[in-house]
């Protein structure tokens, strides 16, 4: 799935948030013309985007012409023109998996990051895009992400992010993922639970229920006392939770006592999810500290899913393959990956349950389990 | 425009340091917190902290953690496993000391509405003439045995008067179905009261089932009104211990669970126990009694060494192993049921785990601490005495007034619930200050008895080693952390036995 494309700009001096339409009749200033194989001037668009080569034009209309691609630009879709040429799509009308990037700067730099972070200061360009978005997202949008980096890192204006996203989208479900530290200062996780923002979920990771072990995964010190004082001032807050587990060679020997932990310490949490590794980001680089295939902890996932469920938690299986999970476990994995690099196998044709598996990430074609192979239902 | 500004070109993010990186403090250095521990058998031993988390390890460990003689490397698991426990700390103040506050405070939640049981003895007569019944009379004198309608106003009123949102009017008796007339009243006058008082009731009636009428349990239906009965196992055993005229009782109790099933539904009827000494021979028989008529749980319950149960000593003075025994038999018979597939649950050993193995309080009376007399429950006797505790009414039923806490004629709710008495009752109730529970490895998961101390060792604190109240837990609640190491399959039914909250 491409979200990213390039051309040729002229007039662009600044970032231009607005929808795409291939209808020349509906213009607006919030919309852009996609014209293929012709081009217009119309200056009640916000901009023109054309794939021909319209260098020669002068014209004191925003356009970008010689655009490689756009074809996966859908009506209704939200992009920014960047004054480079670039664009990128920030929302997709056909989908449920929309999420806004809020910054890629962390404070934690897990081993097995798939989006590793990088040290730039992108909070106040990608705040302002997001002012530009929000506003133009459809009012029933079902669910909205946002992710990062470390959100929080944004500091006031991740509250006015949320509260830009509460009052222009009160009915979309917004998941955010955060690593939960910031929280471990009461006055942020108060100041969150002042906005009464129901619809809001923190998705939050725990990897060990042992201070040093979760401490090496994410690379910081002390991150699993804040975490844990955070998700304590989180639902004190009446915060709404969810607690993401990341499954690997480092994480799979203490999972059931980690799942006791989570049940006698943390009850109050919404969610648990156990996710299957990506290969991705800062995996290969690490995989050795990482690699263990599923198949070789699935008795430990056995154990700490049915644990937890047999608490009555409300607990799930992201990322990983039907074929590779014992059939009582099945209940509880999730067509989770993001549709854009979601992919099955050649092996994975044949399967009578392909329908039902959450298949793999794109980057699984480099590193899965060697036992994926289909199954006769 | 903010442009973005990249400030570490290059890869820098992939410097990763190794484990040790992210040890705290002084290498090997730790520092205790509260927990207690005993040995569970010549292995094993068991460690359990402030807030009721518990690790089995083998013996010798506990002093070994003490002595300072952990290697975090050498003993690897075991030392994550006592640190992420709340064990041991690397800080002399743990940084998540806030945690185990949270933790202590559910674990002691049950106190933070007060009083929820009301039990009223509705009357004191009765058609059985149970021999190790404590209180119970037959009498033809109908006005001298039932509660007054004068002191079941007095009683609703302080029931209105309890600081919990949520109460329990439980009727018991003699045999409460005779005076039926006074429960309606009751329930009617209940009601209304609870709907200026904005409180939620719970009507419960103790009854032996004999005299249930259609229109008795019609009356419950629309009342929602529980029922809770008496069957102390098959024919030949329950006829034994519960005379009566005609020795049907067990035909009546049966034919009752059905009629109060089909009206009320499967789980409006619950069943109690009580161990005769010649139950104690049975436990299979008894276990299998309830296993075929198709009860969700049982309860396991020994006799009150109150009443005439202690005067009617050859039946009934068994000594304490002999019912562990029999507790253990009942309870292995009824974890086989649950092996080969069914859902059966055995009461007492279901609020033990839940306190063992959920971080959720146990509002049950017997195993509080602060003991559940009094800021749990309070009973309204049939001549209008307030006693602390269903124990302490058989026991003035013997003479002794030790725990009379007023009379509905004439006491406020303050003398009742905070009088001295109330006071000396309470501090006397606390395991965590009495000599053998302060220190013992089970002090989170069992309670005190103030009443039975009184009754059987002569004082309310009474002496740990020689008291069948601690003679009984301790076996209990050993057995139930041997089964849990000895069989994964145990420790997951047990699991499912506390799940939910």
């Amino acid at each position: 799935m491409l979200l990213k494309t390039k051309g040729k700009t002229s007039n662009i001096t600044e970032p231009i948030v607005a929808r795409v339409t291939r209808n020349r009749n509906s213009s607006s200033e919030n919309q852009v013309l996609i014209c293929e194989d012709y081009f217009v001037e119309n200056n009640d668009f916000a901009a023109i985007l054309t794939n021909l080569n319209a260098n020669p034009i002068v014209f004191s209309q925003h356009f970008v012409h010689s655009i490689q691609s756009l074809s996966h630009l859908n009506e209704g879709d939200i992009i920014v023109i960047n004054s480079d040429g670039v664009i990128n799509t920030l929302y997709r009308a056909n989908s449920h998996q929309n999420f806004l990037l809020a910054t890629e700067r962390c404070n934690s730099n897990c081993l097995m990051c798939s989006q590793p972070p990088r040290d730039r200061e992108d909070i106040y360009y990608l705040h302002n895009l997001h002012r530009k978005l929000i506003p133009l997202i459809p009012k029933d949008c079902v669910e909205l992400g946002i992710t990062g980096g470390e959100p929080t890192l944004l500091g006031n204006l991740f509250y006015e992010l949320l509260a830009m996203i509460q009052s222009e989208l009160p009915d979309t479900d917004i998941h955010c993922l955060t690593n939960g530290r910031s929280f471990a200062w009461p006055n942020l996780a108060n100041k969150l639970g002042a906005m009464k923002y129901d619809k809001l979920m923190l998705g939050i990771p725990l990897y060990s229920d042992f201070y040093q072990t979760h401490d090496y995964i994410v690379q910081a010190k002390d991150a699993f006392n804040q975490t844990i004082q955070g998700l304590y001032n989180l639902a004190r807050n009446n915060l709404r939770i969810e607690i993401r587990i990341v499954l690997h060679q480092q994480s799979i020997p203490r999972l059931k006592k980690l799942a006791q932990y989570i049940y006698k310490n943390l009850p109050f949490v919404e969610h648990i999810t156990f996710m299957g590794l990506e290969h991705q980001g800062y995996t290969p680089f690490n995989i050795d500290k990482l690699w263990i295939d599923p198949v070789d902890y699935m008795d430990d996932l056995t154990d700490a899913v049915t644990f937890l469920s047999d608490k009555d938690m409300n607990v799930s299986i992201y990322n990983s393959q039907l074929c590779l999970l014992p059939r009582e476990l099945w209940q509880y994995s999730r067509k989770s990956i993001s549709d854009w690099k979601n992919v099955y196998l050649d092996e994975c044709q044949s399967c009578g349950a392909i329908a039902q598996c959450g298949g793999l990430f794109a980057s699984g074609q480099k590193k899965h389990s060697a036992h994926i192979k289909g199954i006769q239902l | 425009m903010n442009a973005v500004v990249d400030r570490n070109p290059g890869k820098k993010g992939r410097k990763f340091n190794d484990f040790l990186t992210y040890e705290d403090k002084t290498f090997n250095q730790y520092y205790l917190l509260p927990f207690r521990f005993i040995a569970l058998n010549p292995r094993r031993e068991i460690l359990v902290n402030e807030i009721g988390d518990f690790l089995i390890v083998d013996k010798g460990t506990a002093e070994k953690i003490i002595l300072k003689q952990l290697d975090s490397l050498a003993d690897y698991e075991l030392y994550n496993d006592l640190i992420a426990n709340f064990f041991i700390s690397k800080d002399k103040i743990p940084v998540l000391i806030d945690v185990l506050a949270t933790r202590y405070r559910t674990k002691k939640s049950f106190l933070d509405h007060f009083t929820a049981l009301h039990i009223f003895v509705i009357t004191l007569r009765c058609e059985h003439t149970c021999h190790y019944c404590q209180v119970s009379r037959v009498s033809e004198d109908k006005n001298s045995f039932d509660m007054s309608k004068r002191h079941i106003d007095k009683g609703i009123e302080l029931m209105m008067q309890s600081p919990n949102p949520h109460v329990t009017m439980e009727f018991q008796g003699g045999e409460a179905l005779l005076a039926f007339d006074h429960i309606k009243y009751g329930v009617e006058k209940a009601k209304l009261a609870a709907l200026t008082h904005n409180k939620e009731i719970t009507f419960v009636i103790c009854t032996n089932l004999a005299p249930i009428t259609t229109e008795m349990l019609l009356y419950c239906k629309e009342n929602s009104i529980l029922i809770s009965t008496s069957l102390d196992g098959p024919e030949f055993i329950h006829n034994k211990n519960r005379h009566k005229k005609g020795n049907d009782s067990h035909q009546l109790a049966l034919k009752g669970i059905k009629l109060t099933r089909e009206i009320l539904g499967n789980d409006r009827v619950s069943a109690l126990l009580t161990t005769s000494a010649l139950s104690l021979d049975f436990p299979n028989e008894i276990v299998d009694e309830y296993f075929k008529l198709n009860f969700g749980s049982m309860f396991l319950r020994p006799i009150s060494p109150f009443g005439f149960a202690t005067r009617n000593e050859k039946k009934n003075k068994y000594n304490t192993d002999r019912f562990i025994e029999f507790y253990k038999k009942g309870l292995n018979r009824i974890i086989n049921y649950n092996l080969n597939g069914s859902s059966f649950r055995e009461d007492y050993a279901t609020i033990l785990l839940k306190k063992i193995l959920t971080p959720f309080p146990v509002g049950y009376v017997d195993l509080q601490s602060p003991a559940g007399m009094i800021n749990n429950v309070i009973v309204f006797n049939y001549d209008g005495k307030i006693y602390a505790s269903d124990e302490a009414r058989m026991l003035a039923e013997m003479s002794d007034f030790t725990f009379q806490l007023g009379h509905l004629d004439t006491s406020t709710y303050n003398e009742i619930f905070y009088s001295d008495l109330a006071v000396d009752i309470t501090e006397a109730g606390i395991n965590e200050s009495l000599p053998g529970c302060s220190d013992c490895a089970f002090q989170t998961y069992c309670g005190a008895d103030p009443v039975l101390c009184h009754s059987t060792q002569g004082n309310m604190y009474g002496h740990r080693p020689t008291n069948v109240f601690c003679q009984k837990n301790m076996a209990i609640i050993k057995h139930l952390f041997e089964l849990m190491d000895s069989d994964p399959k145990i420790l997951k039914l047990f699991n499912n036995w506390v799940r939910g909250n």
